[in-house]
């Protein structure tokens, strides 16, 4: 996939704004962005599901939206709102997403078994929809996207909402899609997710991407190497903006403070008679809240 | 980028979506069939065994058989509106069923057609149960050219499905349907000869029922009933399907800009 100075505008305001961006076959790639950054309408743009105001795109080597018809049928999508088709049952709901595909037949039921069973869905075949968990809903999506044995899958938060256990499962199934050398697009807003699974990663907000580069390369280029954390209680942090040595950043009751060498500063931040502060590694939520600021979103 | 303005033509791919709909009529077929009996038997021995009493016949033809051929184009047209406006509707918002389908190959004008043909097809559905009901009745002529009015429901079906889903796509809510079905499907059940001749009208309401399409399917209904031509068939067909193709193409429009924005 190849797009250049892609640009959505909605009501007059830029949703996505310029945005350059190539994906590269076998790669998983994560976008990462706070609610409202503009995360699903670019994917929407990807695919040719809303029409862009401006730029230039290719997806699997077919320019959108002239080949739109040949490049879906290579693609596997899972929105970020369910949309399961409830008056059907889990398998029929595969059989007929098979036949907007043009696909049927033996074929297409060997691989019906084959997904449900690879997302452990076996034993709910004939169930109805509604009779399934939301974990079981978003895995029977994640089924319907690979329906067509896509090249590209494009994944809109495919694990939000769901319970750690069905989240390392959504994981795993993927990581095993990236090995079977399909090619990964996805959002999400945990880290921990984009640091487990991606190969490259943006951080969108305001419809730019504000970085882009491998986990280890937004690490090395945005953050000092640890944090140090103070609970703040209501105190005033202005004694902590005089450390030495470190950058202060404050949200909320916490006081962050990134450094290459933690000790020094945990001992002052304790002579300096604050709650005894923790220090950790940095990650990528600290890049994250580096790129994106620190106040809360309301969207 | 610039829109296009070519016509919209469905791709063959657009069975996909009739058969995903009679996938799920089939799971509830049989309380479906017993609702399609209800209405049009009523108005049957409603009106055919009351004012039939009164009216010995009309245009040369058994009040019953007259009233038969009517109610057959209005069934058509009643149930292809609720199939295109109520369930359409649903699959379109709370289901988001058409999203669903538009992350595929399908395109927007494959699942327009998709749904007009079904909705036409369950017209045809209804239309068949009436025929075997009116046959019961005695309402349906053998000496006629009866079957040869079964094409005509379907014509029907795909006319008032097109423009029910036309309908749909511009509807903020379901209660923008009760607006189309005063100001426009009601008036042409009561007004286009269904019940009595058109002839019997004021000429400015005679003029405003000729433009519209259902009374075009009971003037290729009712001379079939009775063993003839329809006459000017040309016009009779021309002005259905006008509304048809048109309706089809707005309705691809208005699709579009609702659900790829
Ligand atoms: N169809 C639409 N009409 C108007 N505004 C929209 C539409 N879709 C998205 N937006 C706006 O665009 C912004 C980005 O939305 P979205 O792409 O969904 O963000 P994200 O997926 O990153 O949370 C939001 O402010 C949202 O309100
Ligand atoms: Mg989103």
């Amino acid at each position: 996939m190849h797009g250049r100075g892609l640009t959505k505008h909605y009501g007059g305001v830029p949703v996505v704004d310029g945005v350059d961006l190539e994906l590269r076959a076998g790669e998983c790639f994560g976008l990462l962005g706070p609610n409202g950054a503009g995360k699903s309408t670019l994917i929407r743009l990807i695919l040719g599901l809303a029409p862009r105001d401006d730029g230039e795109l290719e997806v699997l080597g077919r320019s959108v939206p002239d080949a739109i018809r040949a490049i879906r049928a290579r693609c596997g999508v899972v929105p970020q709102q369910d949309n399961l088709d409830i008056d059907l049952t889990a398998a029929a709901n595969l059989r007929v997403y098979a036949r907007y595909f043009g696909l049927g037949g033996p074929a297409v039921e060997a691989r019906i078994d084959r997904l449900l069973a690879f997302f452990q869905l076996a034993d709910r075949r004939g169930a109805e929809i509604e009779a399934l968990s939301g974990g079981m809903k978003r895995r029977l999506i994640l089924a319907r996207a690979l329906i067509n044995d896509p090249e590209l899958l494009v994944l809109d938060e495919p694990t939000t909402g769901l319970d750690p256990q069905a989240r390392r499962l959504v994981w795993q199934q993927l990581r095993r899609l990236r090995r079977e050398g399909r090619t990964l697009l996805l959002t999400t807003h945990y880290m921990s997710e984009a640091a487990r699974l991606c190969d490259r990663l943006a951080v969108m907000d305001g419809g730019r991407l504000l970085a882009l580069g491998t986990p280890e390369e937004l690490l090395r280029w945005y953050v000092e190497p640890y944090v140090v954390e103070v609970p703040l209680d209501g105190e005033d942090f202005q004694p902590l903006s005089q450390a030495p040595g470190c950058r202060l950043r404050v949200t909320g009751d916490t006081a962050y403070l990134y450094t290459d060498d933690p000790g020094p500063l945990v001992d002052r931040v304790r002579t300096a008679g604050f709650d005894p502060p923790y220090w950790r590694p940095a990650n990528l939520e600290d890049v994250f809240l580096g790129l994106t600021g620190y106040e809360l979103r309301e969207d | 980028m610039a829109p296009r303005l070519a016509l919209a033509i469905p791709h063959g791919r657009s069975v996909a979506v009739w058969m995903r709909n009679l996938r799920v009529w089939r799971r509830y077929a049989v309380p479906s069939l017993i609702g399609n009996f209800g209405e049009p038997l009523l108005y049957l021995l409603g009106l055919g065994y009351g004012l039939g009493r009164f009216v010995s016949g009309m245009a040369d033809m058994p009040y019953l058989a007259y009233l038969a051929s009517g109610v057959l184009c209005a069934t058509a047209m009643n149930t292809a509106s609720y199939e295109g406006l109520y369930a359409a509707y649903t699959r379109m918002t709370r289901q988001d069923t058409y999203g669903a389908m538009l992350a595929t190959p399908l395109q927007v004008a494959d699942v327009v057609a998709g749904e007009v043909a079904w909705c036409a097809t369950k017209a045809l559905i209804s239309g068949v149960t009436l025929f075997v009901v009116a046959g019961a009745l005695g309402a349906i002529p053998l000496a006629g050219l009866p079957l040869a009015a079964l094409p005509v429901v379907l014509l029907m079906g795909l006319t008032f499905g097109a423009m029910a889903v036309l309908v749909t796509t511009l509807a903020p809510s379901y209660d923008f349907f009760l607006y189309y079905f005063t100001a426009f499907i009601t008036p042409m059940f009561l007004f286009s000869g269904v019940f009595y001749p058109v002839d019997t009208l004021p000429g400015w309401l005679q003029a405003a029922v000729v433009a519209l399409p259902l009374f075009h399917g009971v003037e290729l209904v009712r001379p079939l009933f009775s063993g003839e031509l329809p006459d000017p068939l040309a016009v009779h067909l021309a002005v259905p399907a006008i509304y048809l193709i048109g309706a089809f193409q707005l309705a691809t429009v208005c699709l579009r800009r609702r659900l790829l924005v």
